[in-house]
Protein backbone atom coordinates (compact mmCIF):
# COMPACT_ATOMS: atom_id res chain seq x y z
CA UNK A 1 0.00 0.00 0.00
CA UNK A 2 1.53 3.60 -1.20
CA UNK A 3 1.05 6.14 1.05
CA UNK A 4 -0.31 9.64 0.18
CA UNK A 5 3.28 11.23 0.12
CA UNK A 6 4.97 8.55 -2.17
CA UNK A 7 1.76 8.97 -4.51
CA UNK A 8 2.91 13.06 -4.29
CA UNK A 9 6.54 12.19 -5.36
CA UNK A 10 5.62 10.34 -8.25
CA UNK A 11 2.78 12.78 -9.65
CA UNK A 12 5.37 15.65 -9.06
CA UNK A 13 7.61 13.72 -10.84
CA UNK A 14 5.75 12.86 -13.58
CA UNK A 15 4.29 16.25 -13.87
CA UNK A 16 8.24 17.65 -14.17
CA UNK A 17 9.86 14.98 -16.48
CA UNK A 18 6.48 14.96 -19.03
CA UNK A 19 6.28 18.72 -18.93
CA UNK A 20 10.05 19.24 -19.42
CA UNK A 21 9.94 16.75 -22.55
CA UNK A 22 7.28 18.09 -24.34
CA UNK A 23 8.64 21.40 -23.55
CA UNK A 24 11.89 20.86 -25.60
CA UNK A 25 10.11 18.72 -28.53
CA UNK A 26 6.86 21.20 -29.18
CA UNK A 27 7.08 22.48 -32.23
CA UNK A 28 4.71 25.94 -31.18
CA UNK A 29 7.24 28.01 -29.34
CA UNK A 30 4.49 29.35 -27.02
CA UNK A 31 3.30 26.05 -25.45
CA UNK A 32 7.23 24.79 -25.36
CA UNK A 33 7.54 28.11 -22.87
CA UNK A 34 4.08 27.09 -20.90
CA UNK A 35 5.26 23.23 -20.52
CA UNK A 36 8.46 25.02 -19.36
CA UNK A 37 6.18 27.01 -16.48
CA UNK A 38 4.48 23.38 -15.50
CA UNK A 39 7.98 21.81 -15.21
CA UNK A 40 9.59 24.50 -12.76
CA UNK A 41 6.43 24.60 -10.73
CA UNK A 42 6.52 20.98 -10.79
CA UNK A 43 10.23 21.18 -9.58
CA UNK A 44 8.63 23.57 -7.57
CA UNK A 45 5.99 21.14 -5.82
CA UNK A 46 9.02 18.70 -5.07
CA UNK A 47 11.08 21.24 -3.21
CA UNK A 48 8.15 21.38 -0.90
CA UNK A 49 7.95 17.39 -0.73
CA UNK A 50 11.44 17.45 0.66
CA UNK A 51 10.27 20.60 3.01
CA UNK A 52 12.42 23.08 2.05
CA UNK A 53 9.92 25.68 1.79
CA UNK A 54 12.49 28.63 1.29
CA UNK A 55 13.80 26.86 -1.74
CA UNK A 56 10.34 26.40 -3.68
CA UNK A 57 9.15 29.97 -2.63
CA UNK A 58 12.10 31.15 -4.38
CA UNK A 59 11.77 28.80 -7.17
CA UNK A 60 7.81 29.96 -7.84
CA UNK A 61 8.81 33.97 -7.60
CA UNK A 62 12.43 33.78 -9.75
CA UNK A 63 11.62 30.78 -12.14
CA UNK A 64 7.58 30.82 -12.50
CA UNK A 65 6.94 34.34 -11.85
CA UNK A 66 10.24 35.78 -13.32
CA UNK A 67 12.33 33.72 -15.96
CA UNK A 68 9.08 32.27 -17.77
CA UNK A 69 7.25 35.27 -18.08
CA UNK A 70 10.85 37.29 -19.30
CA UNK A 71 10.61 34.21 -21.76
CA UNK A 72 7.31 34.31 -22.90
CA UNK A 73 7.61 38.41 -23.29
CA UNK A 74 9.98 37.36 -25.83
CA UNK A 75 8.87 34.85 -27.50
CA UNK A 76 5.81 37.75 -28.24
CA UNK A 77 8.19 40.15 -29.33
CA UNK A 78 9.92 38.12 -31.69
CA UNK A 79 7.69 34.93 -33.41
CA UNK A 80 4.38 35.60 -35.34
CA UNK A 81 1.38 34.03 -34.01
CA UNK A 82 0.77 30.41 -35.15
CA UNK A 83 4.20 29.92 -36.98
CA UNK A 84 5.55 26.37 -36.53
CA UNK A 85 9.47 25.78 -35.77
CA UNK A 86 11.09 23.91 -38.29
CA UNK A 87 11.54 20.23 -37.42
CA UNK A 88 14.84 18.76 -36.71
CA UNK A 89 16.62 17.38 -39.28
CA UNK A 90 16.26 13.76 -39.39
CA UNK A 91 19.95 12.36 -38.23
CA UNK A 92 20.72 15.76 -35.68
CA UNK A 93 17.16 14.74 -34.03
CA UNK A 94 18.31 10.82 -33.42
CA UNK A 95 21.94 10.78 -32.91
CA UNK A 96 21.05 13.65 -30.09
CA UNK A 97 18.44 11.33 -28.89
CA UNK A 98 21.11 8.81 -28.58
CA UNK A 99 23.48 11.13 -26.93
CA UNK A 100 21.05 11.57 -24.51
CA UNK A 101 20.06 8.16 -23.74
CA UNK A 102 23.27 7.01 -23.67
CA UNK A 103 24.12 9.72 -21.42
CA UNK A 104 21.62 9.28 -18.81
CA UNK A 105 21.70 5.65 -18.93
CA UNK A 106 25.96 5.62 -18.24
CA UNK A 107 24.92 8.28 -15.34
CA UNK A 108 22.38 6.71 -14.02
CA UNK A 109 24.20 3.09 -13.50
CA UNK A 110 26.99 4.86 -11.86
CA UNK A 111 24.70 6.76 -9.50
CA UNK A 112 22.46 3.09 -8.32
CA UNK A 113 26.59 1.56 -8.00
CA UNK A 114 27.41 4.32 -5.69
CA UNK A 115 27.32 3.36 -1.88
CA UNK A 116 25.99 7.09 -0.24
CA UNK A 117 27.68 7.64 3.00
CA UNK A 118 25.07 9.80 5.15
CA UNK A 119 26.00 12.12 7.99
CA UNK A 120 25.36 10.86 11.88
CA UNK A 121 25.30 14.32 13.09
CA UNK A 122 22.33 16.04 14.13
CA UNK A 123 19.78 17.77 11.10
CA UNK A 124 19.81 21.05 10.50
CA UNK A 125 16.09 22.66 10.01
CA UNK A 126 16.02 24.53 7.14
CA UNK A 127 14.25 27.21 8.66
CA UNK A 128 13.76 30.73 7.55
CA UNK A 129 15.75 32.20 10.67
CA UNK A 130 18.13 29.87 10.49
CA UNK A 131 18.84 30.24 6.55
CA UNK A 132 18.95 34.30 6.98
CA UNK A 133 21.29 33.98 9.84
CA UNK A 134 23.71 32.12 7.62
CA UNK A 135 23.40 33.94 4.64
CA UNK A 136 24.26 37.24 6.31
CA UNK A 137 26.90 35.72 8.81
CA UNK A 138 30.99 35.72 8.08
CA UNK A 139 31.86 32.76 10.55
CA UNK A 140 31.45 29.39 9.88
CA UNK A 141 29.37 27.82 7.10
CA UNK A 142 28.38 32.12 6.64
CA UNK A 143 27.48 32.91 3.04
CA UNK A 144 28.09 37.11 3.53
CA UNK A 145 30.69 37.19 0.70
CA UNK A 146 28.73 35.08 -1.86
CA UNK A 147 25.81 37.24 -1.12
CA UNK A 148 27.57 40.21 -1.77
CA UNK A 149 28.80 39.22 -4.89
CA UNK A 150 25.53 38.15 -6.39
CA UNK A 151 24.30 41.38 -5.62
CA UNK A 152 27.28 43.28 -7.62
CA UNK A 153 26.65 40.47 -10.52
CA UNK A 154 22.83 41.25 -10.82
CA UNK A 155 23.77 44.93 -10.68
CA UNK A 156 25.93 44.41 -13.40
CA UNK A 157 23.65 42.15 -15.02
CA UNK A 158 20.78 44.54 -15.29
CA UNK A 159 23.07 47.87 -16.68
CA UNK A 160 24.48 45.10 -19.24
CA UNK A 161 20.75 44.14 -20.22
CA UNK A 162 19.39 47.86 -20.47
CA UNK A 163 22.99 48.57 -22.26
CA UNK A 164 22.53 45.85 -24.82
CA UNK A 165 18.92 46.21 -25.52
CA UNK A 166 19.19 49.63 -25.49
CA UNK A 167 18.26 50.97 -29.61
CA UNK A 168 21.23 53.48 -30.85
CA UNK A 169 20.79 56.11 -32.24
CA UNK A 170 21.23 56.09 -36.09
CA UNK A 171 24.36 58.53 -36.45
CA UNK A 172 26.39 56.51 -33.83
CA UNK A 173 25.74 53.54 -35.93
CA UNK B 1 7.07 1.00 -6.02
CA UNK B 2 9.01 2.15 -2.66
CA UNK B 3 9.09 4.97 -0.49
CA UNK B 4 10.90 7.41 -2.59
CA UNK B 5 14.38 8.49 -1.33
CA UNK B 6 17.79 9.96 -2.73
CA UNK B 7 18.15 7.60 -5.28
CA UNK B 8 14.57 8.58 -7.05
CA UNK B 9 14.56 12.45 -6.82
CA UNK B 10 18.46 11.53 -8.43
CA UNK B 11 16.90 9.77 -10.96
CA UNK B 12 14.33 12.16 -11.35
CA UNK B 13 17.29 15.47 -12.00
CA UNK B 14 19.06 13.20 -14.16
CA UNK B 15 16.24 12.38 -16.62
CA UNK B 16 15.85 16.27 -16.43
CA UNK B 17 18.96 17.19 -17.44
CA UNK B 18 19.25 15.06 -20.22
CA UNK B 19 16.36 16.21 -21.25
CA UNK B 20 17.70 20.00 -21.44
CA UNK B 21 21.22 17.86 -23.20
CA UNK B 22 18.80 16.70 -25.58
CA UNK B 23 17.18 19.99 -26.31
CA UNK B 24 20.04 21.53 -26.35
CA UNK B 25 21.21 19.57 -29.04
CA UNK B 26 18.26 19.77 -31.20
CA UNK B 27 16.62 22.85 -31.32
CA UNK B 28 17.81 25.98 -33.79
CA UNK B 29 16.19 28.70 -31.88
CA UNK B 30 17.61 31.07 -29.51
CA UNK B 31 14.87 30.68 -27.16
CA UNK B 32 14.31 27.25 -27.19
CA UNK B 33 17.99 26.72 -26.20
CA UNK B 34 18.02 29.77 -23.70
CA UNK B 35 14.88 26.98 -22.12
CA UNK B 36 16.58 23.68 -22.47
CA UNK B 37 19.53 25.71 -20.43
CA UNK B 38 17.21 26.40 -17.70
CA UNK B 39 15.92 22.86 -17.81
CA UNK B 40 19.54 22.04 -16.78
CA UNK B 41 20.27 24.04 -14.17
CA UNK B 42 16.98 23.44 -12.52
CA UNK B 43 18.14 19.72 -12.99
CA UNK B 44 21.70 20.63 -11.24
CA UNK B 45 19.42 22.48 -7.57
CA UNK B 46 17.73 19.67 -7.64
CA UNK B 47 20.28 17.39 -6.93
CA UNK B 48 22.03 20.08 -4.86
CA UNK B 49 19.09 19.75 -2.58
CA UNK B 50 18.53 16.00 -2.62
CA UNK B 51 22.32 15.71 -1.56
CA UNK B 52 21.69 18.62 1.27
CA UNK B 53 18.65 16.88 2.24
CA UNK B 54 19.43 13.03 2.38
CA UNK B 55 23.71 13.05 3.04
CA UNK B 56 24.79 16.54 4.79
CA UNK B 57 21.72 17.35 6.37
CA UNK B 58 23.88 18.99 9.27
CA UNK B 59 25.01 21.85 7.22
CA UNK B 60 22.72 24.22 4.39
CA UNK B 61 25.84 24.22 2.18
CA UNK B 62 23.56 22.80 -0.71
CA UNK B 63 20.73 24.85 0.24
CA UNK B 64 22.95 27.92 -0.25
CA UNK B 65 24.23 26.96 -3.75
CA UNK B 66 20.83 26.22 -4.90
CA UNK B 67 19.84 29.79 -4.14
CA UNK B 68 23.00 31.40 -5.54
CA UNK B 69 22.36 29.40 -8.98
CA UNK B 70 18.41 30.43 -9.38
CA UNK B 71 19.82 34.12 -8.73
CA UNK B 72 22.59 33.93 -11.19
CA UNK B 73 20.21 31.94 -13.46
CA UNK B 74 18.13 35.01 -13.54
CA UNK B 75 20.70 37.54 -14.49
CA UNK B 76 21.70 34.97 -16.87
CA UNK B 77 18.37 34.91 -18.29
CA UNK B 78 18.16 38.47 -18.57
CA UNK B 79 21.33 39.21 -20.37
CA UNK B 80 20.82 35.92 -22.71
CA UNK B 81 17.13 37.93 -24.07
CA UNK B 82 18.74 41.24 -24.33
CA UNK B 83 21.25 39.69 -26.25
CA UNK B 84 17.98 37.46 -28.31
CA UNK B 85 16.51 40.61 -28.82
CA UNK B 86 19.11 42.88 -30.31
CA UNK B 87 19.84 39.75 -32.64
CA UNK B 88 16.20 39.48 -33.96
CA UNK B 89 16.48 43.25 -34.91
CA UNK B 90 19.70 43.41 -36.51
CA UNK B 91 18.80 39.93 -38.21
CA UNK B 92 15.36 39.56 -38.13
CA UNK B 93 15.18 36.13 -37.09
CA UNK B 94 16.74 34.15 -33.61
CA UNK B 95 17.82 31.25 -35.70
CA UNK B 96 21.28 29.91 -34.51
CA UNK B 97 22.32 29.59 -38.19
CA UNK B 98 21.32 33.15 -39.56
CA UNK B 99 23.86 34.61 -36.97
CA UNK B 100 27.67 33.24 -38.06
CA UNK B 101 28.99 36.44 -38.20
CA UNK B 102 30.76 37.97 -34.89
CA UNK B 103 30.34 41.86 -36.43
CA UNK B 104 27.60 44.86 -36.00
Amino acid sequence: MMSGSTIIFYLLAAMTLISGLLAVTSRQIFRSAIYLLFSLVGMAGIYFWLNYEFVAAVQIVVYAGGIAVLIIFSVFLTHQSGEELPAPAGNRSLFSALAAISGFLLAIAQVYRHEFATSKEKPVDPTIAEIGSRMLGTGEGGFALPFEVASVLLLAAMIGCIVIAMRSKPETK
Amino acid sequence: MMEPGLYHILFVSMALFFIGIYGFLTRRNLITMLMSVELVLNSVCLNFIAFNKYLWSHKLDGLFFTVFIIAIAAAEAAVAIAIIINLYRSHKSINVETAEEMKG
